[in-house]
């Protein structure tokens, strides 16, 4: 068995707290939205506002993240393994098939997860956080008439935050579950705390240096 | 090293954010601090009129002393006979009426009716003497009444049908020599018992306000800042602030909560953004009759009935009259909460002789909407009763009422409606086909007194709520988060959250059911002491 370094220091910090804070913006919100009653209507449209800004600083500095180290070309998509790595999840898995792709340092992610994710960055994360910015600046200020966004009816923005929310809930219930796909059942969720995960075999430490090597002669 | 202050830097963030949420701040209001230093001075009256010459002697007549305060104060007159406390009308625009002279003197509600024909006794609450019939001479400033509003002696007061009259045992020189700005007292001697008795139109109006705690009014308050009326209804060049829809229509001279506590007088941003939609006293009152109970129901139909030929009353738990012969049966309540309705400032009135179109009949229309940018949720009391109109000319009818004694036509005499109908309906000039019968109609009272303690506001979820008993439940033509909510949504978010659940937990299922017929626990098992 060995050990590869994926996931650093502040991709585990930016993963985990953005984990947290959805999952409290999603039982503070959903109590907004009259789902059901935990901290009371007040106090959780409180904690919801400060956890919204929260996430909003997080993910400015996740996306600076992304672009400075250059991370943000693992989420380009491609078709490439995508209907292999569908099959395996479906059929493949059960019958004990190896992963149709290899987790390398340079490509931690299958087809599959560089469609999600960007999915998940591009539209999903965008619709909640910009409806809800919109829903939080929705009435005027005050006897000033700062009028912010009263012309939206404030239905619409509630509508989009909600299905963002719904979205974003069953993506939890699937990538949740989608981690316990991994070499073992915790090896992916100890990989997101530690940074090092176990890689299935010494070839992949080899493919791994390989493409060090090559990108490094092509640069 | 660098790690562990790394994590230090980390929990102490998070510490202080946590304590940022979790700690409410008690912080110290100066802007209610600065007021309260400023209502607290008294004003102290800079003359004694027990002192003047002009005083120093018995007033034969009220009007006599009305002369005497004109001989000094020359033109206060004009300015009082320009108001409405002297002419109960005022000339407005009212949207679909144009412009029109709407008051006391012409409009009708759904309690006594209306004036007209009964002034002998509603003029108890004029300003002015000898208001008897519809020939009032609007004019002759002898006639005002200057002791009803300035009297601090507490001597003064109006007659019981004397069309304005103070009452014969008032001792006019003691009043005349006791006149300053006008007390609680003097405001509500007419204002606390509109409609016949205390608190029966209003229901923020009561009094209980002379001396109460801060419980029933915090302004007010004997134990608290004992404010008086007109310390808000200000009256420069008695041009009073403030404005009632029973009979008010325009959106002027209003008198706002702003106008002292600004329109940011939350610490909560949140909170004064809500100002853009809903007004103080949406919150600030959550319930209003706190001390005595308030008319809520008059049904005009049940008057009449009579025990051995005579008039009778009854009597509900409380103490009030549930019934009348005179007026009907009522019901009263107390610590009643407002509903709420969309107003912008401006009011519609039913205008006797206007065709009936609703019903309910609306006395008074409040105009308003959520689309309206000038339109706020403020709070109201309802008042619905049934009264009498005219079943062919689809009109209420204005019936007389009071008269001195039986055989004048006048219902709270004779106990018949036709007759009562006929001559009401004759003096004001329109007509009336003989046939009656009763229609229901509902009356909308905004409620600005009696602002309760902070801490007993209305609550976030008393409207954001989905419970069918939230304040604003029934509110419409907007979003109000907590209450509403896409049901199609919701039905398909929930419905994909569960089913990815279950996609899930299935997808587990069969993963273990295979490893398990694979023989292979050891390897694919959650195995958490698993050693390499």
């Amino acid at each position: 068995m060995a050990k590869m370094y994926i996931y650093k220091r502040f991709e585990r910090f930016w993963h985990w707290s953005q984990a947290a804070l959805i999952i409290f913006l999603a039982i503070t919100g959903f109590e907004v939205h009259g789902t059901f009653d935990i901290f009371g209507f007040e106090q959780a449209a409180r904690f919801h506002r400060v956890a919204s800004w929260a996430l909003i600083v997080l993910i400015i500095f996740a996306i600076f993240w992304h672009f400075a180290t250059g991370e943000w070309k693992q989420y380009l998509p491609t078709t490439k393994k995508l209907k292999e790595q569908i099959l395996y999840y479906t059929f493949g898995m059960f019958k004990g098939e190896p992963h149709p792709t290899k987790k390398t340092e340079l490509s931690k992610m299958n087809p599959l997860q560089r469609l999600v994710y960007l999915g998940f960055k591009l539209f999903l994360v965008p619709l909640t956080i910009l409806s809800g910015i919109l829903y939080m600046f929705h009435k005027t200020i005050d006897a000033n008439d700062v009028v912010v966004v009263e012309d939206i009816p404030l239905e619409g923005i509630a509508f989009w935050h909600t299905l963002g929310a719904f979205l974003l809930m069953v993506f939890l219930v699937v990538h949740v579950y989608m981690t316990t796909t991994g070499h073992t059942p915790t090896s992916n969720i100890k990989a997101m705390l530690t940074g090092y995960e176990d890689v299935e075999d010494e070839n992949a430490k080899g493919e791994a240096k390989k493409e060090i090597e090559n990108n490094e002669s092509k640069s | 090293m660098k790690r562990s202050i790394l994590i230090v830097i980390g929990v102490a963030i998070f510490a202080l954010v946590l304590t940022n949420i979790l700690h409410d701040e008690v912080y110290y209001n100066l802007k209610l601090e600065e007021l309260k230093q400023e209502y607290a001075i008294k004003p102290v009256s800079s003359v004694d009129h027990t002192k003047f010459e002009e005083l120093q002697k018995d007033f034969e007549s009220p009007q006599d002393v009305t002369e005497a305060c004109i001989g000094c104060h020359t033109e206060r007159h004009k300015e009082i006979m320009n108001s409405a406390h002297w002419n109960w009308e005022r000339v407005a625009y009212t949207e679909g009426r144009g412009i029109t002279a709407a008051g006391k003197k012409n409009l009708i509600n759904n309690f006594c009716i209306g004036a007209q024909t009964n002034e002998q006794t509603c003029a108890k609450c004029h300003i002015g003497y000898g208001m008897s019939n519809d020939h009032y001479d609007f004019e002759n400033a002898r006639n005002v009444d200057c002791m009803v509003c300035h009297d601090n002696s507490d001597e003064y007061q109006k007659g019981s049908e004397l069309a304005g009259y103070p009452a014969r045992s008032v001792n006019l020189t003691t009043v005349a020599q006791h006149v300053g700005d006008p007390k609680k007292q003097n405001c509500g001697s007419c204002h606390f018992f509109g409609g016949g008795g205390n608190n029966v139109k209003h229901g923020d109006l009561d009094v209980a306000m002379l001396a109460t705690t801060r419980d029933v009014d915090v302004h007010m308050a004997a134990n608290g800042m004992d404010m008086s009326c007109t310390d808000c209804h200000t009256a420069e060049n008695h041009d009073m602030k403030g404005r009632l829809y029973s009979v008010s229509s325009e959106n002027t001279h209003r008198l706002s909560c702003d106008e002292c506590h600004t329109s940011t007088p939350h610490f909560d941003p949140i909170l004064n953004r809500h100002n853009a939609k809903v007004s103080c006293q949406a919150c600030h009152i959550p319930i209003y009759a706190k001390e005595n109970a308030t008319k809520m129901e008059w049904k005009w139909s049940d008057a009449g009935q009579l025990q051995d030929g005579q008039p009778f009353h009854h009597e509900d738990e409380m103490g009030n009259h549930d019934y009348l012969s005179i007026k009907g049966s009522f019901k009263w309540a107390k610590n009643v909460k407002p509903e709420y309705v969309w107003f912008n400032g401006t009011a519609n009135h039913y205008m006797l002789g206007d065709k009936i179109d609703t019903i309910p009949v609306q006395i008074n229309t409040l105009y308003g909407s959520h689309s309206d940018a000038d339109s706020k949720i403020i709070p109201v009391k309802v008042h619905r009763g049934d009264q009498i109109y005219d079943k062919v000319h689809n009109h209420i009818i204005q019936p007389k009422l009071y008269a001195a004694e039986k055989g004048d036509s006048a219902f709270w005499k004779d106990f018949n409606w036709d007759m009562a109908a006929e001559a009401g309906m004759r003096r004001i000039g329109l007509p009336y086909s003989g046939e009656y019968a009763f229609v229901e109609t509902e009356m909308y009272w905004p409620v600005n007194h009696q602002v309760a303690p902070k801490d007993q506001a209305v609550s976030c979820a008393e409207c954001h709520t989905r419970n069918e008993e939230g304040r604003l439940a029934n509110l419409a033509g907007f979003y109000l988060p907590g209450r509403d909510f896409n049901k199609p949504l919701d039905f398909f978010g929930i419905f994909l959250f569960f089913a990815s659940l279950g996609g899930v937990l299935l997808h587990a299922a069969i993963r273990i059911v295979v490893s398990i017929r694979k023989k292979r626990y050891n390897m694919d098992i959650i195995d958490y002491d698993k050693k390499e």
